[in-house]
């Protein structure tokens, strides 16, 4: 176990990163959003939800707590590891962020990511 | 300056820089780089995934994976290889901490597992599991691309690895490779055959080796003292290049007696042949002194290619050896793989217990079609010369007569499109299992010669596994229960008047040839490289002594005092050969 320190300290330089990228005159858009699915934010949810952010030309981040990913990485949107419960916060930024901040709050909390009708939707997030 | 200690299965002594070849079935050691290497190997990893997703991608797109759980295990894969984040974390680690692009994939893909075994739900935690098949999709990209660097070397290496497989060895370019150093293996393991085969130095059983192994690192291999030393200092290099030159002159001495026969001091001629795996090597038993092939093994054959060898695959390999050997015997031994081994028979099913499962004759009996392609190739050559057909692993008669009988078959086929071959083609068999071995005498009555090939004899007598560190120490040829069944079957060879060889390890083992010899065997097939020095064995030796030796060992009951006794007895005749 190399526990959470190297990836806690790696997803960090990822935020800043992120941050610098950003139009600073464009406004944030801002929610707070419930996993309501029963398995969580596991793989395949993770990959929706990827798979809607990346969709939009805007910046999207999300937040569990201290941790703070980009919404368009499936590796970092899986490991913010959220469960049945847990609140997310997500922060879009450019043109479409209004948009974006719609979509993604109709998959996780209307939809509940549509368990079954989008199974094997793959190779669409380039 | 590191040194360390295994076993010595090949002589001579390598001294290059390492070709590391990692297993993605093993933990990857931490390897360093040099910081001029860092953009190759970020290279590497970007090819790494740009090669996992091609073939992902055809994956997904198969239309006979109908279940969608699977297309959506290969969904998530596939947007993990593209999230550029990922690859960036990748290619930042080999960057930052000067490793091999293998290494940072090992690391962070378990780092990033490890953070969701950590994570107190089932469900998620579940996950690792995919982010080991990402890992491994990862590595599997890396390693094949080490193992084409491998088939096209252009500098002089040694290889490192923790074992290495037949198909693997099949393909490297033998031209530059000085020798091999792997963490796995025992005297008979396909290193070592591949190694002696080959004439170059090979050290087994050394452990921990990989991850001692830098890049850019100097690596000697002592195959004659079993050691390795990584990065010598000035000294121990100085002293190993001139054992090097010593062992080239001695090696030159030997060759002086290539053109003269392997005759006892009192008279009886010997027949040393050579047991080869690659047509090319024909050219070095010839080069060495022998005096045809005493075992042809065509398992490289269907290791070599993606695909079953054809019958003119098969042709083209035998006839370059018989045409190289022009009337002198080529014995040539049906396929002897395990369905574990070979690669084109689909079944993957693992057997509980692949040394006693379906392997072998057992398997061509069963794949008739792969085995009558073979068969026909064989008696084609036999138009061409002294070409003898041996069949592996007969364990009771019935098996030897329904191998005659689809050869029988096969010769009708010829006899029908006219195609020439040697209808009086002898036929014989290896004597390697003990039930063989106690029913020589039922079997000498149905084929025309016997070869008695020890490695698996004394495996399957004394049930002992010699490549397992654990009982490895019972495996020994001069064990009263092996001396005993060779006895019985060089008895019952000669009662019949067929020919008899000893192709096992024991007829390239100096200290082995007196007590052969002495019990009675005239024909000996053995690793190319070593002839000279057993020519130079049975040169300094009468007939006289060895039966002397023989009855002596008879007496005896223990493996210890035999070994001692015969050992003794090799340093008094020839003390410069041990």
């Amino acid at each position: 176990m190399t526990g959470l320190g190297p990836v806690s300290q790696w997803l960090y330089t990822r935020k800043s990163e992120v941050r610098r990228n950003v139009r600073l005159a464009e406004p944030v858009y801002e929610i707070e959003i419930e996993i309501k699915n029963a398995d969580g934010l596991h793989m395949r949810p993770a990959m929706q939800f990827v798979d809607v952010a990346s969709g939009f030309d805007c910046d999207i981040k999300v937040s569990n707590n201290d941790t703070c990913v980009d919404a368009k990485s499936i590796m970092q949107m899986t490991m913010l590891a959220a469960t049945c419960g847990t609140k997310l916060k997500v922060k879009a930024q450019g043109p479409d962020a209004q948009e974006a901040i719609k979509a993604l709050q109709e998959l996780v909390e209307e939809n509940l990511f549509d368990e079954s009708a989008t199974a094997g939707s793959g190779g669409r997030n380039e | 300056m590191e040194i360390r200690k295994g076993i010595a299965v090949s002589p001579g002594i390598a001294i290059a820089r390492p070709m590391v070849i990692d297993s993605k079935d093993y933990r990857i050691p931490r390897r360093s780089i040099m910081p001029s290497q860092r953009t190759k190997e970020e290279k590497r990893v970007r090819d790494a995934f740009a090669g996992a997703i091609k073939k992902l991608t055809a994956l997904e797109a198969d239309r006979s994976i109908e279940e969608s759980n699977i297309k959506d295990i290969f969904a998530v894969h596939l947007r993990f290889l593209r999230d550029k984040s990922f690859r960036k974390r990748i290619t930042d680690f080999v960057h930052n901490e000067l490793t091999t692009a293998e290494y940072a994939v090992s690391t962070i893909l378990r780092e990033i597992a490890s953070h969701f075994a950590g994570i107190d739900d089932a469900y998620i935690s579940e996950r690792a599991a995919d982010i080991y098949d990402i890992e491994r999709r990862l590595l599997t990209q890396l390693l094949g691309k080490v193992q084409k660097d491998v088939e096209h070397l252009r500098e002089e290496v040694v290889i490192v690895a923790h074992d290495l497989s037949p198909t693997q060895t099949a393909g490297f370019n033998k031209t530059f490779i000085k020798g091999f150093a792997t963490e796995a293996g025992g005297r008979t393991s396909h290193t070592a055959i591949v190694a002696r085969s080959l004439g170059i130095p090979a050290v087994v059983a050394l452990e921990d080796l990989m991850s001692n192994i830098n890049v850019d690192s100097t690596v000697i291999i002592d195959g004659n003292r079993g050691i390795v030393v990584i990065d010598p200092d000035e000294e121990t290099l100085a002293q190993h290049r001139q054992h090097a030159t010593e062992l080239a002159r001695l090696e030159h001495e030997l060759y002086t007696l290539r053109d003269k026969p392997a005759v006892t001091r009192d008279g009886v001629a010997i027949t040393l042949l050579g047991n080869i795996e690659f047509q090319d090597e024909a050219e070095m038993v010839k080069e060495k002194g022998g005096e045809g092939i005493g075992l042809y093994r065509t398992e490289f054959l269907y290791l070599y290619s993606d695909s079953e060898p054809t019958e003119e695959d098969h042709y083209e390999a035998y006839a370059h050896a018989v045409r190289t050997f022009e009337g002198k015997p080529v014995v040539i031994r049906t396929m002897d793989l395990g369905a574990d081994k070979y690669p084109h028979s689909g079944r993957y099913a693992v057997e509980t217990n692949p040394v006693l499962g379906l392997r072998s004759i057992r398997f061509c009996l069963q794949n008739l079609t792969m085995f009558k392609n073979q068969l026909r190739a064989i008696l084609r050559v036999s138009a061409l010369g002294d070409v003898r057909i041996m069949f592996p692993l007969i364990s009771n008669l019935q098996e030897l007569r329904q191998a005659k009988l689809i050869l029988r078959d096969v010769m009708e086929d010829l006899d029908e499109y006219g195609v020439g071959y040697n209808p009086e083609v002898a036929v014989g068999i290896m004597i390697e299992t003990p039930s063989a071995a106690l029913t020589a005498s039922l079997l000498a009555a149905d084929c025309d010669f016997f070869s008695i090939g020890t490695n698996d004899l004394i495996q399957y007598t004394l049930a002992v596994d010699r490549a397992n560190e654990h009982v490895s120490t019972l495996y020994s040829a001069a064990d009263p229960a092996v001396l005993w069944l060779l006895r019985s079957v060089i008895h019952d060879a000669n009662k019949a008047k067929i020919d008899l060889s000893v192709c096992g390890e024991i007829a390239s083992d100096p200290e082995y040839i007196m007590l052969i010899l002495g019990m009675g065997v005239r024909t000996l097939s053995l690793a190319p490289p070593m002839i000279p020095e057993i020519k130079q064995v049975i040169r300094s030796v009468t007939i006289e002594e060895c039966n002397h030796l023989a009855r002596k060992v008879v007496t005896m009951d223990s493996q210890r005092q035999i070994k001692n006794y015969i050992r003794d007895a090799a340093i008094r005749i020839l003390p410069e050969a041990f």
